[in-house]
C-alpha cells in the first residue's frame, strides 16, 4: 500500500510529466490560456491515460512478450492509443452526450500527445504490476492536471503586464513555465522524508 | 535553385524548432548535453528523411481518408528500426535518450512535414525537405545543448572548460533551465529575424491542435 502511495505522489509532484519530464509540452503551452479549456484537456488526458494503460499493459504482457514481439511495442501502442481515442469518442457521443460535449474537442488532440504514449511505455520499462501501472497513470494524469491548472493561473496574471517586445508571446510563456517548474523542484525531497521510515 | 531552397529553408528560415516551434518535448528533454542532442537530432533526421521519401512515393496510393493512420504506421515502423539500430550500435546513447527515442513517433515535426510537404510534392523535393528540416532540428538542439552544457555543467561534449567548470550554474541542466534557455533563444530569434514567417506557410490549419490551441495567436502576437 505504501508503495502505491509513493508511486502516486511522486508521479504527481516529483516526476511531474510536464514540468520535469517534458512530456506533453504542446498542449501545456497551447491549451493553458484559459482555465476551462485547461481543465477539459487535462480531464480528457487522465481518462485516456487510464484507458490506454488498461489496454496496452495486458497486450504487452500477454501477447507481445510471450511471443518475443517486444520490438513491435512502439507500433502497437500508438495504433492502440489512436484507435482507442476514436472508440472512446464514438461511445461517449452515443451514450454520454453531456460528457462528450465537454471532453469531445480535446480527444482528437490526445492521439499526438506524447504524455499518453510516454506513460504506457514507462509503465512497461519500470516493471510495474498492473495495479502499480494504473496508479502511476492516474498520478501522471493528475500531475498533468495540476501543472495545466497552475500554469493557466500564471498566464492569466501575465496577460496585462508590459513585456519587452522580443519576449512577447512564446518566449515569456516559456520563462514563466521555467519558474513554475522551479517551484516544483522545491518538492524534491518531500516523498523520501514522508515515507523514509517505512 | 528551387531544389536547393527546399533543403536550406529548414535550416534557418523555417527552422522547425526556433521558428515553427514544433517538437518542443524532445528539444527540451534531450538538450542537457551536446552528445545527447546530436544523437537525438541524428535519429530524428533519419526518420524524417525516410518518412518523407516513403510518404511522397506512396502519396497517390494512400487514400485521403485514412492518410493520418497510414503515416503514423509508416513513421512508427521507421522509428522502431532506428531504435533497434541505436540499441545495437550505440547502447550508451540508447540509455541516455531512454523514453524519448520511441517518442519520435509523436514528434510533430515528422507528422507535420508528412502532411504539409511530402503528401503534395515529388520524392526528390520531399527527401531534400526532410533532410533540411532534420538538419535544422539538429542545429537548434545543438545550439540549445551548447548553452545548457557549457554554462550548466562547465563542459562541452564532455571536455572540461577551465574557468566554467568551477563556476557552473547547475540549474541550467535541470528542467527549469530547459524552459528558460528555450525562451531566451526564441526571444533572440524574434529580435534578429528579419523574415517573419506567415502563419499559412506552415499551416496551423493542418495541426490537430488547431481548434482550441492558443498558439496561433501566441506566435503571431507581435
Amino acid at each position: 500500500m505504501t508503495k502505491l502511495i509513493i508511486i502516486l505522489l511522486s508521479a504527481v509532484f516529483i516526476n511531474n510529466y510536464v514540468l520535469s519530464k517534458f512530456l506533453g509540452i504542446c498542449p501545456f503551452l497551447g491549451v493553458s490560456k484559459k482555465l476551462d479549456s485547461a481543465t477539459g484537456m487535462s480531464l480528457a488526458v487522465i481518462f485516456v491515460m487510464l484507458m490506454a494503460t488498461a489496454v496496452t499493459f495486458p497486450i504487452q504482457k500477454y501477447i507481445l512478450d510471450p511471443n518475443d514481439l517486444g520490438y513491435l511495442q512502439t507500433i502497437v501502442f500508438i495504433l492502440v492509443i489512436a484507435s482507442l481515442v476514436q472508440l472512446v469518442e464514438i461511445i461517449l457521443k452515443k451514450y454520454i452526450p453531456s460528457l462528450h460535449k465537454s471532453l469531445g474537442v480535446y480527444l482528437p488532440l490526445i492521439t499526438t500527445n506524447c504524455a499518453v504514449l510516454g506513460v504506457t511505455i514507462l509503465n512497461i520499462n519500470e516493471n510495474y504490476t498492473f495495479i502499480e501501472a494504473m496508479v502511476n497513470s492516474l498520478g501522471s494524469g493528475l500531475g498533468f492536471f495540476l501543472a495545466m491548472v497552475m500554469f493557466s493561473g500564471v498566464r492569466s496574471t501575465m496577460e496585462g503586464s508590459d513585456i519587452p517586445e522580443s519576449f512577447r508571446g512564446l518566449p515569456i510563456t516559456l520563462i514563466a513555465a521555467s519558474i513554475t517548474s522551479l517551484s516544483f523542484m522545491g518538492l524534491g525531497g518531500v516523498i523520501e522524508n514522508l515515507f523514509g521510515g517505512f | 535553385m528551387q531544389i536547393l531552397s527546399n533543403f536550406t529553408k529548414g535550416i534557418i528560415k523555417e527552422n522547425p524548432v526556433l521558428v515553427l516551434v514544433l517538437g518542443t518535448c524532445p528539444t527540451l528533454a534531450t538538450s542537457t548535453n551536446v552528445i545527447n542532442a546530436l544523437g537525438m537530432g541524428a535519429a530524428a533526421t533519419v526518420v524524417l528523411f525516410f518518412s518523407n521519401i516513403l510518404i511522397s512515393a506512396l502519396r497517390k496510393i494512400i487514400p485521403d481518408k485514412v492518410r493520418i493512420p497510414c503515416y503514423i504506421v509508416l513513421i512508427a515502423g521507421l522509428v522502431t528500426m532506428v531504435q533497434m539500430l541505436v540499441k545495437a550500435f550505440a547502447p550508451a546513447l540508447d540509455e541516455s535518450l531512454g523514453i524519448y527515442l520511441p517518442l519520435i513517433v509523436v514528434n510533430c515535426i515528422i507528422l507535420g512535414r508528412a502532411e504539409m510537404f511530402a503528401s503534395k510534392n515529388n520524392v526528390l523535393d520531399s527527401a531534400l525537405d526532410g533532410l533540411g528540416m532534420g538538419v535544422g532540428f539538429t542545429l537548434a538542439l545543438f545550439l540549445m545543448s551548447t548553452v545548457r552544457e557549457v554554462f550548466g555543467n562547465g563542459t562541452f561534449a564532455g571536455i572540461e572548460i577551465p574557468v566554467l567548470i568551477d563556476n557552473h550554474i547547475s540549474i541550467l541542466t535541470m528542467a527549469p533551465g530547459g524552459f528558460f534557455v528555450f525562451g531566451l533563444l526564441i526571444a533572440v530569434m524574434n529580435k534578429f529575424a528579419k523574415y517573419k514567417p506567415k502563419k499559412k506557410n506552415f499551416g496551423c490549419d493542418n495541426c490537430p491542435h488547431n481548434d482550441i490551441c492558443g498558439q496561433k495567436e501566441v506566435v503571431s502576437d507581435d
